[in-house]
Order: C-alpha cells, then structure tokens, then sequence
C-alpha cells in the first residue's frame, strides 16, 4: 500500500480525506461525503457547468482542457445516451496520484462522476481502472456496491427522482489506453488504437454516444469545487489554473512522495522545500516536470510556478504530474533510450509514424548509447523525433517525440561524448556492451 | 470448461453493464487468466462462444495487453519496473539482482514452475521505487535485500 506523506505547504482539497477511512461510507459521510451531489441536485445543469467552468478546473490526465468547457460540448439533446467515463488508467511513468484517490477515496470519485452525469445529462458513468491495480479495483467495486446500497446509485437516487447508473471496468495493461478514444475502444472490447477525431467524444464517444472522459483526479475535484464555489476553487491557484494538484514528486529527491499542493506552486520550492532537495550530496540536472512526454527542463530553468500555462511556454507541459528528479550521475542519453524503449513498447502500431519512428530511435539511441553512435546520429534522433510530432491519430507520437527533442537539445554534449566508439561516461567501466557501427 | 461461482457470478454481473456483449472482454479474460494460470485454447474457445465473437477476435484482443498471455507462467509471476522514476533509484541492479537469483531472464519462468519474471513498464509506484509487482501484490521502495525476502517469503508460501 502506498505510504502517505505531508508538508506543511500542502493545500488538502483531493487529498483531505486520505488515511482516515474513508474508503467505509459511513465514515466518507462523516467527512462531508455525496453532500455535493445533493446540492448538484438541486441545480440547474448549466449553473453546474458554469460553476466548474468558472473554478478554473483544468484537466489533470494530462493535456490541462478547461473541464467545465469540456462539459458544455455535450449537446443538450441527444437520441443515443451520454456517458461518464472516469480515466484511472494511469500508466503515464512518474505518475502515481489517482492510485492514491482510489485507495484512500474512490466515494469521491464516484461522487464527481454523478456530478459530471448530472451537468451533461447522462445517467451512466464507468470508472475504468488499469489491470495492475487490482485491488483498488477491488475497492471500487466495493464502493459502488455501498452506494448502491445507501441509494446513492440506481434508481431515484437521494430520491430524487433521477436514476444514475455506476460501473467499475478493469483494464489489463496498455499505456495508450489511458488516451480517451483508445480508452473507449478498450471499453467497448477491443484493441485499444485511438480513433480519428472530430468527432470528439463529447460528440460521438461510447457505443456512439455523447460522452465526457475526465481523469480519476479532475473529477474528485468537483465535488469541493460545488460545495465552496468556482471562486474559492479558483482562488487557489494561479489565473486560468484552479485549485491544487496532485504532485508526484520521484527520482533523485530525499522526501518522494505524492502532494497536494496549489496550482503555480513554484517548482524550486517543491523540489528543495516540499521534497528536500537532491540526495547524496549530488547536483539537480533535469526535471521531468509533468510524466515522461513531457519535455525536460534543465536545473537553470526550475524557478517557476506549477501551472499549465507558465510551463507551456516554458516549452514543456505541466502533464499529469509526475515530477521526476535526475541528479548529475545520470547518464541522459541512457534516459532518453529508457524512455523511447517505454514508447517503443507502447506505441499501439496504428500510425505509421509513431509505430516505425519509436522503433527506429529505439535502435538508434541504443547503439548510441552502446558506445557505436555516429555523429550524424544526433541529427538523426532529432529529425525522426520532429517528424512524428503532429503525424498521428493520437499524441502518443508527440510524448515520444517531445522529451526525446528536449534532451538532445538541452545535453547534446553528453550524445558528443559518447561518439567515437567510447563508453558510456556514467557507466561502470567494463559494463559497456560493444555493438557493431552500422548507417 | 468450468469456472469457479465467483467468476460466474461476475461475469453475469457484468454483461448487465453495458449495451453490447463485447465490453466484457478485456477484464473476462483477465479473470479467466487468473483462475486457469493463462490463456489457454480451451479458455479462448469459451470466451469467444460466450460472447459470440470469433477466436480470432479474441486473440487478436489478448495480444494487445500486456497482462494477457497465451503461455503459463509462474506461480508468482515478479514483475520489476524498468521505467524512469525506478531506474534512477535502482531498477537495474534490481532486475539483474533477480535474474540472478532466480537464474532467468525477462519472460523467463523458473523449471520448478515457481517463479516468472519480467521487466515491466511503469506500474504506478513512482514515488515508491524502486517497485515491484509479484502478481497483483506491490512491493516498493527496496532494495536487494528486502527483495531477496519478498522472494522468500513467497517461497515460504508454497511449503
Ligand atoms: C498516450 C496517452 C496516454 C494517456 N494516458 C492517460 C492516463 O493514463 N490517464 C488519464 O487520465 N489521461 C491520460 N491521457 C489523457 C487522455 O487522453 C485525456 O486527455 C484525459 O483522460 C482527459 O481527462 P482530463 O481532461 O480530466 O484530464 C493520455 C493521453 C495519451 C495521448
Ligand atoms: S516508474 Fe516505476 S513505478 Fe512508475
């Protein structure tokens, strides 16, 4: 079971009821628990959507899209039925926050899911969670059943007069799934290859249907977020970016651990305040700043705040929030092999593109890597990365891309210093595979 | 070819779920796996008829999962992260510690049929690593040696 941490800067909204029991429905009540859907009940679904819309919500699976604009795309009237459909495939590497909302809280995911159902008009949600988490799907289902029970879920719920539907679904291992139309398609019972948008979901999503797909940590935002209001929500953070976020802070850092912390925290502090800085003595030399697609920022570029926009045009993402520390012993061009191989293994095989440039960088950086690189090599990474970007059905080609361009950008004299058939510089001597050259 | 009640029961429960049959079966076969070890012909042939989808439809959905497999594997079945977050803090030496210790590599399963082993990508413990999943157990934050107990005690498990 994951551990919990805490700091004294931490903002507990997602979080508040995580390690007091609150997996039991008694003791989520007690905590305030499904008071939000009782008071969604008595809106109107616009003033719903305005309320998140207005909050500054913004995404947390990774691309960061205003939620209660999402919301707002779902037409009013439709003649297929619309879908909830709560992302908790996390797999993005760095990331590890909604395994803890599931564990420690999944009534508040499913509280958010009703609130989503009840703004667009929908009366099922799913709740896909990824194979591996097993027993927090076994959580869940244990969840959904205690809501049933209390009459929160089914027919009239709250007597209401509103019936809503909740289903828990399990995955069983597939990064590309967690991107919303691979999630549909593996939902409905198939590969999960992405499919070819417009139609957005919103439009035309599950079995045909108008559909709303938010990450496990947007919607147990919702819940605060109708209970005090979009401005407290909003007030939190930095303009346009609501609230707080998970943040997964992992790799060379002395405190790792996931915390809650407001939008446009600054990235310095979090890194040598809320995580405590850099092990061993050693250097800081990159960050990850949001999960492996996105691009990396060097040690000179962390002074500033945590939020969509500042890292957008910082020229990397704020992404699902995994934060990942990389000292000065490592090696990067052995990191950004490490993360082609994981595309490389992931890429679904539907585009052209995606599928035979993962490849291809995957078989460059690893001879590079192996002391057999040659200087047109460098260029090479970089020219097959660019020509993945925007080539795609879905952006598992850009995740690849993006944080393999900003390496050999940023530390393209570590790829110089491996050339000339010499080791790995970071390596233990004697460790070196030796590959044939080949071009 | 018969599965146990509980299988049953949740596969019932689940075809009320959604609009179409075929929904159920990503997480079916995954169940399936669980109780028959992998899966096998028998399996794919039941599951297909079930849900009235060819054999074909059924295999070409288990090789796009990682966790689905058409071979047996170990009783436990190690599972060693190899992504970023585990790799800075020791996944290397952690999955040749393993292969070590266990005397195979990745997909490889023990001659006693005790232990698989494979790399695996991202499972989620980030802030934990280096992780490890042995069937659907995490263990995290270890090292060599807590790994060697986490070895032994499943070990333990089967005297
Ligand atoms: C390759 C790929 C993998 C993704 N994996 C996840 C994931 O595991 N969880 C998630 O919530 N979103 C993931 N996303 C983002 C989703 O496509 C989608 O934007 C998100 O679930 C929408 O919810 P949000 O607006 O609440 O963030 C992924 C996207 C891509 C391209
Ligand atoms: S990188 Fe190993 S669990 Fe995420």
């Amino acid at each position: 079971m994951a551990t919990l941490v805490s700091h004294p800067d931490e903002v507990r909204i997602v979080s508040k009821r995580f390690g007091q029991g609150a997996t039991k429905i008694d003791r989520y009540l007690e905590l305030d628990g499904y008071k939000a859907v009782r008071k969604a009940l008595g809106m109107q679904p616009d003033a719903i959507i305005n309320e998140v819309k207005n909050s500054g919500l913004r995404g947390r699976g990774g691309a960061g899209f205003n939620t209660g604009l999402k919301w707002s795309f779902v037409p009013k009237q439709s003649v297929k039925p619309k879908y909830i459909l709560c992302n908790g495939d996390e797999s993005e590497p760095g990331t590890c926050k909604d395994r803890l909302i599931f564990e420690e809280d999944p009534h508040s995911v499913i509280e958010g899911v009703i609130i989503a159902g009840l703004a667009v008009g929908a009366s099922s949600g799913y709740i896909y969670i990824r194979g591996e988490y097993r027993y927090l799907l076994e959580i869940m289902q244990k969840a959904i059943a205690d809501a049933y029970a209390k009459g929160f879920l089914g027919k009239n719920i709250f007597g209401s007069g509103r019936d809503f539907e909740v289903y828990w679904h399990g995955g069983a291992g597939a990064y590309e799934v967690g991107e919303e139309s691979a999630l549909m398609e593996s939902l409905e019972g198939k590969r999960g290859v992405p499919r070819i948008r417009p139609p957005f979901p919103a439009v035309v999503g599950l079995w045909g249907g108008p559909t709303v797909i938010n990450n496990a940590e947007t919607l147990a935002s919702v819940p605060p977020i109708i209970l005090a209001g979009a401005e407290w929500f909003a007030n939190l953070g930095t303009p346009k970016n609501g609230g707080t976020r998970l943040f997964c802070l992992s790799g060379h850092v002395n405190k790792p651990g996931v915390y809650e912390l407001p939008m446009g925290y600054n990235l310095k502090k979090m890194i040598y305040e809320v995580g405590g800085g850099i092990p061993n003595g050693r250097k800081l030399k990159a960050v990850v700043p949001g999960g492996s697609s996105c691009p990396l920022l060097t040690a000179e570029e962390i002074d500033l705040p945590m939020d969509f926009d500042t890292l957008m045009k910082a020229g990397s993402m704020l992404g699902s929030g995994g934060v990942v520390m990389v000292d000065d012993s490592t090696c990067m061009v052995k990191f950004a092999l490490r993360i082609m191989k994981f595309y490389q293994h992931e890429s679904c095989g539907w585009c052209i593109p995606c599928r035979e440039g993962t490849d291809w960088l995957d078989k460059t950086l690893t001879r590079f890597h192996s002391g057999g690189g040659i200087r047109k090599d460098i260029d090479n990474i970089q020219y097959l990365s660019e020509n993945m970007l925007g080539r795609t059905f879905c952006p598992l080609g850009d995740a690849a891309a993006l944080p393999t361009i900003s390496i050999v950008k940023k530390f393209r004299k570590e790829f110089e210093d491996h050339l000339e058939g010499r080791p790995c510089p970071f390596e233990k001597k004697g460790t070196v595979e030796q590959l044939p050259v080949f071009a | 070819m018969r599965f146990s009640d509980q299988f049953e029961q949740r596969f019932t429960e689940m075809l009320t779920h959604y609009p179409t049959k075929r929904s159920v079966l990503v997480p079916t076969l995954l169940y399936a796996q669980d109780e028959v070890g992998f899966l096998s012909e028998e399996v794919i042939a039941e599951i297909a008829s079930r849900l009235d989808l060819t054999e074909l439809d059924v295999r070409n959905v288990i090789s796009y999962y990682s966790m689905l497999t058409t071979k047996p594997r170990g009783k436990f079945n190690v599972q060693v992260c190899r992504n970023i977050s585990c790799l800075l803090r020791g996944a290397d030496e952690l999955i040749e510690h393993c292969e070590k210790k266990l005397g195979i590599g990745h997909k490889g399963t023990t001659p006693d049929g005790l232990f698989s082993f494979e790399h695996v990508e991202c499972i989620g413990a980030c802030s934990w690593a280096p992780a490890v999943q042995v069937n659907y157990d995490f263990h995290e934050n270890l090292t060599t040696e807590t790994m060697d107990r986490v070895l032994d005690e499943y070990r333990k498990k089967v005297q």
